[in-house]
């Protein structure tokens, strides 16, 4: 059993110093400033409250997070009925499905994005659309509706696939069950089909506002220049003005509140008196 | 299930595949048009895939792509299968440390795991370039290929590479002769998503990367400030690329069947 243990030394090495060093950097820049180089920085929390004393960076974490709530959202209102038709087709119906909605998350997100930028022009495809019900043209391009349908087309596949899986694990038989002690179609969805599919909407929103909350090239292709998210802001700091401190401030700042929120969907997850499994 | 819900079910599907694949039969139609528009398709025309296989930078872009998916697939395909052997026999202190540790990459946004990176590199004074490209691919490679690699190794059982040691193989033709073939799908599948992954990669290539090295994620980026239909047949060739990848790492395997079948 010994054989091939020592396989796992170098790699441990390799995580040592590609991935636990630079998290250690961000959270060392955070702390400083003037920490370009390692002898003369110093500690300081200046950098958050720099942050937290700064109305436009406030304004931008609340968009961030209202942009991200409603994507989640969203994407649980459209995905879950969508995940349901799929899990209660045919078996060769389902691989076939799964299928198409797994495929364009092979592609290049960044190349979809950019793909809406044609059909959602004053004179674009959907406005065409429109226009053949006699409706007045609508500007999306630059909009916040751009960034949030562009949020929702990267992401929704993930909730999909999450809901769809916990609904296709679930035992038909209690459905019968059910029907047998007199629930109709709806109680019994209620009762047994949606808490038993929970598990897979609470993965399916943290697969969704992570994303979402830290995207930056969406709200640049979509949103334009002026549409600031947190992500946005991120990039600035680091690839244009430069203030590696502060930008290292903000992703802990971000990277805190993805882990807060992940640490509720968990704990509603093992809460049972939240999802009504009573063990 | 009564015909009528049955229809309603079959739309919403049908509407989703729409929404979902719309746009990207949109770009490829509109990098055959004739004119600069993105929503005026006046022509067949060829031009722009003329403009992009004369623009040295778009080509070098598509170079550095392949150049960099194909090494950081082989070479994290080859790490993380090592190491998940390693770690499936490691005491399991270790093993969680490592699965933990090996996870923050898959869960931190990837805005976070591109700054840390890019201060890192920057720390080391290593010029921002392929080196600095190709040592982020495999790092954010390497876990997906581990994960997909484990649970086959889970799966298998752990005495028959200690019966080929008894019998007088080496431990390499353990590895090689026993243990690498049971667990050869999920090493293919991870190989998979690891080219996918650092084919299509953006943010962390956007940040680490420099001096003129870009792929073509960034390439679309950095065009997409202005209208550039060029980016429609960049765009069209990626998907070209990725589903010609995906038809064979599909097929294959079909075709091998048949071909053992008829044996």
């Amino acid at each position: 059993m010994r054989q091939f243990r020592s396989m796992i030394y170098p790699y441990v090495v390799w995580l040592a110093i590609m991935v636990v060093v630079p998290m250690l950097l961000i959270l060392l820049y955070a702390f400083t400033k003037e920490g370009n180089s390692v002898t003369t920085f110093r500690f300081t929390l200046e950098n958050f409250t720099r942050f937290f004393s700064d109305a436009v960076f406030l304004d931008v974490l609340k968009r961030s997070l209202i942009i991200a709530i409603v994507t989640t959202i969203l994407c649980v209102l459209l995905g879950y009925p969508i995940a349901y038709a799929i899990a209660s087709g045919p078996e060769k119906s389902r691989m076939f499905w799964i299928l198409m909605i797994t495929m364009p998350t092979w592609i290049n997100m960044l190349v979809r994005t950019y793909a809406w930028v044609g059909i959602l022009q004053d004179d674009g495809l959907l406005n065409k659309l429109f226009g053949l019900f006699g409706l007045e043209p609508v500007k999306m391009m630059y909009t916040t509706f751009a960034v949030v349908l562009g949020m929702v087309y990267n992401f929704i596949p993930f909730m999909i696939l999450q809901i769809h899986a916990s609904l296709a694990k679930m035992d038909k038989s209690l459905l019968e069950a059910a029907s047998d002690l007199g629930a109709n179609r709806w109680q019994s969805f209620l009762r047994v089909t949606l808490p038993l599919s929970l598990p897979g909407v609470l993965s399916g929103i943290t697969l969704v506002f992570l994303p979402a909350v830290s995207s930056f090239f969406i709200p640049k292709l979509l949103g334009g220049g002026q549409y600031v998210l947190i992500g946005n802001v991120i990039e600035t700091q680091f690839l244009t003005s430069g203030d590696w401190n502060f930008g290292s401030a903000i992703s802990l700042i971000m990277a805190i509140i993805i882990m807060l929120s992940m640490y509720f969907t968990r704990k509603v997850d093992t809460d049972p008196s939240a999802n009504g499994r009573s063990e | 299930m009564e015909p009528r819900k049955s229809f309603w079910k079959k739309a919403l599907l049908w509407l989703t595949a729409l929404f979902f694949y719309l746009p990207i039969v949109y770009i490829i139609v509109f990098s055959f048009n004739d004119s600069r528009s993105l929503t005026k398709f006046s022509g067949f025309s060829l031009r722009w895939y003329e403009k992009m296989f004369s623009d040295s930078s778009m080509m070098e872009s598509v170079v550095y792509t392949i150049v960099i998916a194909v090494l950081a697939t082989i070479i994290s395909t080859i790490a993380g299968t090592l190491a998940a052997i390693g770690l499936s026999r490691s005491r399991r202190m270790l093993r969680s440390v490592v699965e933990q540790v090996n996870n923050l990459p898959v869960m931190n946004p990837e805005i976070v795991t591109a700054i840390g990176l890019l201060m890192f590199f920057s720390a080391l004074g290593i010029d921002k370039g392929f080196l600095t490209l190709l040592l982020a691919h495999i790092m954010f490679c390497t876990p997906y290929v581990m994960l997909s690699v484990s649970p086959k190794l889970r799966s298998l059982d752990p005495n028959l590479a200690d019966a080929a040691l008894d019998l007088g193989a080496t431990p390499l033709q353990a590895l090689t002769k026993v243990i690498v073939p049971q667990i050869m799908p999920g090493i293919v599948s991870g190989a998979l998503i690891a080219f996918t992954m650092s084919f299509d990669d953006f943010i962390i290539s956007y940040f680490v990367t420099g001096n003129g090295v870009n792929n073509i994620s960034i390439m679309v980026y950095t065009m997409s400030k202005r209208v550039n239909p060029s980016i429609n047949a960049l765009s069209t060739l990626v998907i070209a690329i990725i589903t010609v990848v995906l038809l064979i790492v599909n097929i294959a395997p079909i075709l091998k069947e048949k071909r053992r079948k008829k044996v």
